[in-house]
Order: C-alpha cells, then structure tokens, then sequence
C-alpha cells in the first residue's frame, strides 16, 4: 500500500488525509502494536469530543500494559472504530487498514506538515 | 530464635562466601546515627507455650457473644459456622499461599476465587463479581465512587437507613473527590420515603444507594422506583444482605446496577469485626471500572481449562494512578471460607437457613410484642433484624439483660440519636432457641 | 482438570442440615418482595466438599511447601501458635458491638500491640484500623489532606520514586492528590538533585521506602527528610521493606511523620491466597489527633474506647480492622521480643547478600551486591537468546519454586527482585542458586525449553489475551 498521504507522529501514530477532505483517520503503526502486544481493549474518545495533538485522547490496552493513545493532530473526533473492541486482533493484523481508530476532523491543516513521512519514521524505527 | 534455620556453622559460612565478618556489618549503610544497638523496647521473647498461656488469660477476659445468647446484629451474625469451613481454609495449601500472579502454580486459589465470584453472581443476580474488598462499607465506598465515575455527575443520594457506619466510611472515602450527599429519609413503616425520593432526584444525580434489608431490619422494594431513577439518568447502587438473598428478590430482578455488602455471615467468625468480607457485583457494561481482582476461566497451552486474574489493567500494579481503586490484597481466605460454606450449605441448605432464620425472628418479634410496654417499632416486613421499642430506654434494658448473660441487641441512640432512645436493634439467627427467646422476655418484662 | 464445585453437582444432594423441623414458607413477607427461583448454588455432599477443596488445594504453591522469593513480599513461615491463638474462641467470637466490660482482653491486645508497633518503629502513635497496606496508605494521605487543610490552604503534589510500589501513586490519587515521579539516580536512590528542585510550597508528602525496592537503604536519608520538613512537606514511609530494618532502624527515629506496616509481610500473618492482610498506620505525635476513632485508652487495669475523637478524618473500616489479623501479628512480636526480631532482619539481609553474592556473576545486578533483604537481578543479558525475565520465571516453577517478583521495579530492566527472608535454610538457598544457574545455562544451550516454560506444573501457560479480550468470570450452570 502507498504511504504517500500517511504522516506519522513520534508516539507511534499514523495520520493518513485526503486532498480536499479535512477529515484524517489515524491509528497506531505496526512497530507500536509489535511492542504492545496482543491489544485486548481500546478506550476510544467520544464522537465530538475535542482533542489536541499530541496529548492523549484514550488508552490501549494490553494484557500487561496500558498506553496512552495519542491525538496527532487537533481537531474533533468524528468517528471511532469502536467495532475494534470485538476484533482486538485487528490492530495487529491490520495496523494501516481495518485496524484504525479514529477518524478525526482537523482544526489546522499545517500540524500535518510538521509529522514525519514514513521514510523518516522508519528510520526512526530503525526499520531502513 | 523461633523459626530460624542457620546454625552458628550455617552463619559463618554464609558470611564467609560474602566476606563479611558478621551480620552487625551489614548494616553499616546506616548511617550511625540511626543505626540501633540496644534492644527495643518491647520485652523479651516468650516460648509457645508461655505466649499461649499469655493469650488464654487474655482471651479469658473476653465475653464472647458466640458463647452467650446474643441478639447483636448491625451488620455483623452469629450464625454457624460449619466444621469442614474450619477444617478446609485451615490447610497450608490455602492460608499460606501467596496472590496468584504466577497462574501455574496457583490453580486452587483462582478455582477458589472463580466459584466464589460464581457463588456471588448467582446470589445478587449480577452477571461480575469481584474476587472481595475489605468489607461492606469499603466495598459501598468504592461503589459510589465508581458509580460517580460511569454517570459522570456528583451527587449522591443514600438512604438514611443504610448502616451508619458505612455511611461514615463513605464519606470518609469521598474526601478529595468532589462529591456530594444527600440523605433520602424513611418512613414510619422503616423503609425508604418514594415520595421525597422522586423530589430528591435531579439531573446531577450520579447513583441512588439503599440497603435492603436495612439497618433497622425493614425490607425494601426497590421495584417500585426503580424505572424513576433510571429516567433521572441515575444508577441503582444496593448493599444487601447476603443471607437474606435466600428469600428476597435479588438485586439482578430489579435490575439493579451494583449490588454490595458484608460477606462476614457466610461462614466466617465474628472475630471483634474483622477480618470481614466486602463483595461487589456489577452489570457486564460495568466490569471495567469495577475495582478488586478478577478471575476468568481460559486455556492453557495445551488446551486445557484453567483460570487466570484478568483485567489487570484496571488495577494499581499497572495503571497506577489512574486506576479504578487502589486496592492490592483483598481478602482471599475469607471468600475462600464463603465459597466453602455456600458449598457445603448448598442450595436446599442456604434456602433453609433464610427461613428458619425468618421464622425465628417473626416468633421472637410476636413474643416481644406480647411483652407489656413493648412492640415492634416499623410496621414494614423485616428479615432477621427488628426494631423493639421499650418502655424505658435502651440501655437500661441492654445493661439489664447483660446483667444475666443475655445480648439484647444494639440501643439505636448509639447511631441514631435520642430520639431513638428507646429503640432496641434486636438480630435473630438460627443460633437462637425459644429458649432463649423465654429467657429474653423474662428480662424484657421485669424492666 | 478438576470440575468446578457446580459441575459437581447432583440434584437433590445436600451437605450441612439444620437442627429442628423444616422452617415453614416465610410469612409476613409479601409475595411481591420474595425471589421467585432460589439462587443456583452447588447440590454436594460434604465429603464431596472436602474432596473437592482438597483437590484444588494441592494444585497451589505456599510457603509450607517452598520459596517464594517474592521481592518486597516477605513471604516469612506463618507460625502455627499464631493460628491457635487466633481461633480462640475468646476473641473469634466477640461481636465487634460488644461493651467495652466484654471485650477487656481484646482492647488490651490493640493497646498492646500499638505499643508495640510504636516501639519498633519509633512512631508515636498507631491506627489498626487498615485492612491492607494499601488502605495504610489511603489512610496516610488523608490524614496529611487533613493537616495541610487545617492549615489554610490544601497542597496538592505527591512526590514519589519511580521505583515505588503501584499502590502508592494509586492511594495519592484517591484522596486527590497530584503525583509526581521522582526518578532514582544511578546508585539506586532517589535523585537528590531532583527532589531538591522539586519539593515545594506545593508539595503535600513524599512517599519513601526504605530500603528501596532495590534493597538499598537511602543513604542520604537525613538529608531528604530534612529538605522535606523545611519546605513544609510531610514523609511517608511505606513500611513494606520493614522486615530488613527490624530491631536495626527505626522510620521515626529518621524523622518519618507517617507510615504503615505490612503485618502480612513483616509480622508473618498469612498471606491467605491475596489476604486478609493488616496495614496499621503509624505518626508523629503532631498527626495523632487525625488518627480514625475509637482510640483505646488505659486507665490502671481497665481499658476502654475513647470515643471523642473531634479531629479524626473519619472511619475506614466498618469497626476497628483485621483484628483476627493483627492479633496473630501481636502473637509473632511476643514470640519473638527484641532480640528476636534483631535476629530476623540479621537473618533476612544475611540470606539476601549470599543469594545476590552467589547469583551476581550469572545475572548482573545492576546496583551492586551489597543489598538489606531483597535485590534486584536483570534478566537482560538472556535477551539475545530469545529468552526473557518471564520466561525465567516460568521456568523456575517446573523446580518447584515460585517465581521472583518480575518486571518491578521499572528502574531495572527485566527486572528479578528477589527476596528470601530470614526463613529460609542455607541448602534452600543454594538449591535456588543452582537453578538459577542451570536455567542461566538452558536459556544460552536450550531456549526452548524457557520460552515454553513451565512443563512440570498443573497447568503451562495460560491464553491470557482470550481471558483479557473475552473475560469469563462465573460458572456455566450446572447439568
């Protein structure tokens, strides 16, 4: 799959946004599920609720852990993939695609251009 | 020294391997000025058998009311316990194992605790139970709190006929956290007022809490207003009785959303009020902010059923601060004792004990009201527990029947102020024979 | 694997009968308010009770058995003198609403005992009242909210190591406090830089323990308890390394205001399967006036409940605590007097040292081997292996040990803390050590063997993640 329009954030988040949409829908990347996981439950925000990048909006849990899930950008919440819950497996098998988590609507456009692109965020991962 | 192993031989080679010359040394971290050299101030060691004669004396300085005939109740019965209660949380395999965070080797404690939250689920009617907290009143605490937390709002409303010492607990607990009370007050019949209820609900209600039956014994029916508190956005939080769910509707028929209370009448010891046993069951939607450890059943690797902690997630060793309580140690053996006890009484057994337990209270309470001068206070239905009202006050009769080895029950003045002076908190069990009954009366008659 | 108790079961069966005829229906009692199906619980006889405990029983580790070398646990021999004084019916069968003319031998064994406890850590005061050593801890900070409170104006900040225990930043937040990690410097201790900048005006208590979960006494502790004191703060100590401290140091004599004890730890009451426990509190006479209500009081030969307590935070128990509890720990400090007690914490840093000694050139041990009761090991150098601290774990049970605690504290990556205590003989201790040592061997020739660890035990390793994902947390009806 291209990652062309994906940005991802330092926390392990990815942000994918269309041209002409000010909608983005994020989840979190296959490294971050690796170091979790199994995921057994995910606390999401509620629908309307506001958030702020960088500051958490809910946890993801672990058998043994709980992490913070992470805004990466600002904006309101306009849907939560809630069915995840069902199919925690998902986050894992699936990070960029039927494991997303929130789709949120954007207050400012331009925090997008301060993420990474993926070949910086591989690096970061040391995945290149 | 009591329990040590090492020998003057075993110490010299151990300090030997470390190179160190005597086990003073390994203390020289201390800084001196805190470092004790002079023994505490505590006395000398006994042997066994001289702390055993040191503890009978003291024990010897006890009444106990299991050897009296009591009618103390309040929260906390002297009903039977049975031998094999005794006999079973008495092995090592139980008492002295440690939490069962390592699943393999901690099979009997986890079965245990799984049949015990089974044991409650079915009781309450509530499909979650957690595996104990502390008592009743810790376990109403942390009920309304939680309840706070689900219905995001403030207030609480408590019936003033909830056991005054949870209540005290209650509010104990509620430092800190932003929340507030309001009494809901009863009737003449003993229950709750519906009327000053429905006033009493607004739209910052986070739970409505009552306890059936209630502290003066009187049963309530929370049916009657429960679709009223639901419409006020609020939840249904009980403390029941767990004897008296052999007989009453349980907390799951009326749809209830926490069901609390004291576990101590299932099998375990008065023991001068603890160690007690708080339990706590809840609807599905709720489980993850219920506090307290849970069991669930899984497999193991090879396919085989086997039962683990679960939902540790909720608890302090992981999320810390921010978890649902900060509850670690429970009371394990304790819910052990009621696993056994609900076991061995069985469903026939349990059924029989609430009747019997029923009957005797209506014998004594009709008995007591053919007393001149004295009469059941609360005309609403009670179970095991009833308000007398004396012609004198209280404590002249308590201190009366005292007087001749008889427990007459707890003067409600003590928690409920002087205008309740002459009300007596009379609890009956199937301890109790007409006897006893007899005898009561005779002391009731001559004050 | 064994049935539950509700399998088991068989229509009609019945265990523990009543004396008397059979009670009639209830009377008095309106239809409307009695359940209309009884309550599911087990159809057994009482032999199959006993069977079917029994069973379960055996499956269990305890410390009878074997080690436990629990870090921070102090899984200590549960003396037996302890139970018979307990099950005495003098004290088990005392209601707690008793008179106070009924109850002369249990009032003395509370008094006594907070004596005692006042003496062995140099507190001035004792409340019994905590059920667990965290409710010590909820009850602790209450009653610093209390004193800050009556003294205009609440501070809101809990500063505690990064190595603590969950249960301390847990307790803070339940009477509202702020936590703040304070991280621990390279020797193990607690930054003193760190605090120095962090402490202030705001700061309500610092929550220590000492020893540390690393086993290391905080050397600077004067200095710490001082700083707190001058900025207006308050120290808690959480007592659960107490057993390495006894008849040696007292946390009152360093200057702590309020603490709790671990009587399941350090006083050898049993660990039950997760309690009943005790975590009594103790303070500097400045706090005693917020200790929970009733205090008992001596007057000559007679004692008594002081029921006048106008400053208490207010009851966190429904009566007076574990008193079944903390009798047996009253059992253990009379058995034991002072020199006995010394002997223990001699016996317990003793037994610690050599294990870390023996153990230190197989796993490191990042803070060096010089420990009190309990250190912490790194399984770290296993990982290039494919072999983790939970795998060692898992492995140790197929020899009949309990694991270490693991993962904890934070600080120390894949984290052993290991604890022995003073009961334990020299050949236990070296029959750990060579296992140790052989499962360091395994996971280097074997890893196989460790990573699907255990294979000797009831059951191998569970599926947690369905037990997380799908929880079932009751019985399925019985045939």
């Amino acid at each position: 799959m291209s990652f062309e329009n994906v940005r991802f954030t330092k926390e392990h988040e990815w942000v994918r946004f269309e041209q002409g949409s000010d909608i983005v829908t994020m989840g979190i990347t296959d490294f971050a599920s690796g170091e979790l996981g199994d995921v057994v439950y995910i606390e999401f925000p509620r629908v309307g609720q506001e958030v702020k990048a960088a500051e958490p909006m809910g946890t993801i849990e672990a058998v043994k852990t709980v992490a913070d899930l992470f805004a990466p950008v600002s904006g309101v919440v306009e849907e939560a993939n809630t069915a995840l819950n069902d199919e925690p497996s998902m986050v894992g098998e699936s990070p960029f695609e039927k494991g997303w988590f929130v789709k949120i609507k954007l207050s400012n456009r331009s925090e997008l251009d301060k993420l990474m692109k993926k070949s910086e965020y591989d690096k970061l991962v040391g995945k290149d | 020294m009591p329990y040590l192993y090492h020998t003057d031989d075993d110490r010299k080679e151990m300090l030997d391997a470390i190179g160190v010359r005597s086990e003073d040394e390994l203390f020289e971290r201390i800084p001196g000025k805190y470092r004790i050299e002079k023994p505490l101030p505590i006395g000398e060691g006994k042997s066994e058998y001289e702390t055993l004669q040191y503890f009978e004396a003291l024990a010897g300085r006890n009444r106990p009311a299991g050897g009296m005939i009591s009618f103390l109740g309040g929260g906390i019965y002297d009903h039977i316990v049975p031998s094999v209660v005794r006999h079973l949380s008495g092995r090592s395999e139980f008492y002295t194992a440690y939490t069962p965070y390592q699943p393999e080797v901690s099979q009997g404690t986890l079965q245990v605790i799984f049949e015990y939250q089974t044991a409650i689920s079915r009781l309450t009617g509530l499909p979650v139970a957690n595996a104990s907290m502390y008592d009743g009143a810790t376990a109403l605490a942390e009920s309304a709190l939680m309840a706070a937390k689900i219905a995001k709002r403030g207030t609480l409303l408590c019936a003033e006929t909830i056991n005054p010492r949870y209540r005290d607990v209650l509010e104990t607990y509620a430092t800190g956290q932003d929340l507030d009370f309001k009494p809901i007050p009863h009737t003449e019949r003993g229950d709750i007022d519906a009327d000053a209820l429905r006033k009493l609900l607004t739209g910052n209600v986070a739970a409505v809490v009552l306890q059936t039956p209630n502290y003066f014994g009187v049963i309530e029916c929370p049916w009657e207003y429960r679709r009223m508190i639901r419409d006020a956005g609020a939840l249904l939080v009980v403390v029941i009785d767990p004897i008296s769910l052999s007989l009453l509707k349980s907390p799951g028929d009326y749809d209830a959303d926490i069901a609390v209370g004291e576990g101590q009448s299932l099998g375990n010891e008065m023991n001068y009020g603890g160690p007690l046993l708080g339990f706590m069951a809840c609807k599905n939607e709720y489980v993850r902010n219920l506090p307290g450890r849970l069991v669930s059943e899984t497999t193991d690797v090879d396919g085989k059923r086997a039962y683990v902690l679960t939902l540790q997630t909720r608890e302090q060793h992981i999320r810390r601060e921010k978890a649902t309580s900060n509850i670690c140690t429970n009371q394990g053996l304790v819910a052990l004792r009621a696993a056994i006890y609900l076991s061995v009484l069985g469903e026939a057994g349990f059924h029989e004990l609430g009747r019997i337990c029923h009957d005797k209270a209506l014998r004594l309470a009709r008995m007591i009201s053919g007393c001149k001068g004295y009469g059941v206070r609360f005309g609403g239905p009670f179970f095991r527990e009833f308000v007398v009202r004396c012609p004198a006050a209280a404590d002249t009769v308590v201190e009366k029947a005292s007087a001749e080895g008889v427990l007459a029950g707890i003067p409600l003045e003590r928690y409920f102020g002087s205008g309740f002076r002459d009300d007596l908190l009379v609890a009956v069990t199937e301890k109790r024979t007409d006897g006893d009954f007899e005898k009561l009366c005779s002391i009731l008659k001559a004050v | 694997m064994p049935k539950t108790i509700f399998e088991r079961s068989r229509r009609g069966r019945r265990g523990y009968r009543f004396a008397g005829e059979p009670a009639p229906s209830p009377a008095g009692i309106p239809s409307a308010y009695l359940r209309e199906t009884r309550p599911k619980l087990p159809e057994v006889s009482e032999p199959e009770v006993v069977r079917h405990f029994i069973a379960l029983s055996i499956l269990n580790h305890h410390v009878d058995k074997d080690l436990y070398p629990l870090g921070s646990c102090t899984m200590k021999y549960n003396p037996k003198v302890n139970e018979d004084v307990a099950s005495m019916r003098g004290f088990a069968a005392l209601h707690p609403e008793q008179t106070d003319d009924d109850a002369q031998g249990a009032l003395e064994v509370i008094h006594t005992l907070e004596k005692k406890l006042c003496a062995i850590t140099g507190m001035s005061a004792f409340s019994l009242s905590p059920a667990a050593g965290a409710h010590g801890e909820l009850l602790g900070m209450l009653i610093a909210r209390k004193y800050f409170a009556d003294r205009n104006g609440g501070r809101r900040k809990v500063l505690v190591p990064d190595s603590a225990h969950g249960t301390n930043p847990a307790s803070a937040h339940l009477v509202g406090f702020e936590n703040h990690p304070i991280p621990s410097g390279k020797n193990g201790e607690v930054d003193f830089d760190v605090l120095n900048r962090s402490l202030d005006g705001d700061t309500a208590v610092l929550m220590l323990t000492v020893p540390n979960t690393l086993g290391i006494f905080e050397s600077r502790i004067g200095e710490i308890v001082e700083l707190a004191h001058r900025r207006g703060a308050l120290c808690y100590l959480d007592g659960a390394n107490l057993n390495a401290l006894l008849g040696r140091a007292r946390p009152g004599d360093m200057g702590f205001d309020i603490m709790h004890v671990n009587l399941h730890k350090t006083f050898s009451t049993p660990h039950g399967g997760g309690g009943p426990g005790a975590g009594p509190v103790g303070v500097a006479e400045v706090l005693t006036p917020f200790l929970p209500g009733p205090r008992v009081r001596r007057d000559g030969d007679r004692f008594f409940f002081d029921r006048e307590n106008p400053s208490s935070v207010g009851a966190i128990h429904s009566f007076y605590g574990n008193f079944g509890i903390y009798l047996r720990a009253l059992v253990y400090i009379t058995r034991h007097g002072a020199e006995g007690l010394r002997k223990v914490s001699g016996a317990a840093n003793l037994n610690a040292n050599y294990l870390a000694n023996a153990l230190a050139d197989v796993y490191p041990i990042p803070h060096g081997t010089r420990c009190m009761h309990e250190f912490v090991a790194s399984g770290e150098p296993f990982k290039k292996h494919g072999v983790r601290t939970l795998d060692i774990a898992k492995r140790l049970l197929d020899f009949g040990f309990h694991a270490p605690t693991v993962y904890f504290p934070l600080i120390v990556p894949e984290a052993l803390m290991i604890e022995p205590t003073e009961t334990e003989s020299k050949e236990t201790l070296d029959r750990f050590v060579a296992i140790m040592k052989q499962i360091a061997r395994e996971a280097e020739e074997e890893p196989e063997l460790l990573t699907t660890a255990p294979h000797n035990t009831p059951v191998r390793r569970l599926d947690e993640v369905t037990a997380n994902r799908h929880p079932v947390l009751t019985a399925t009806d019985q045939g």
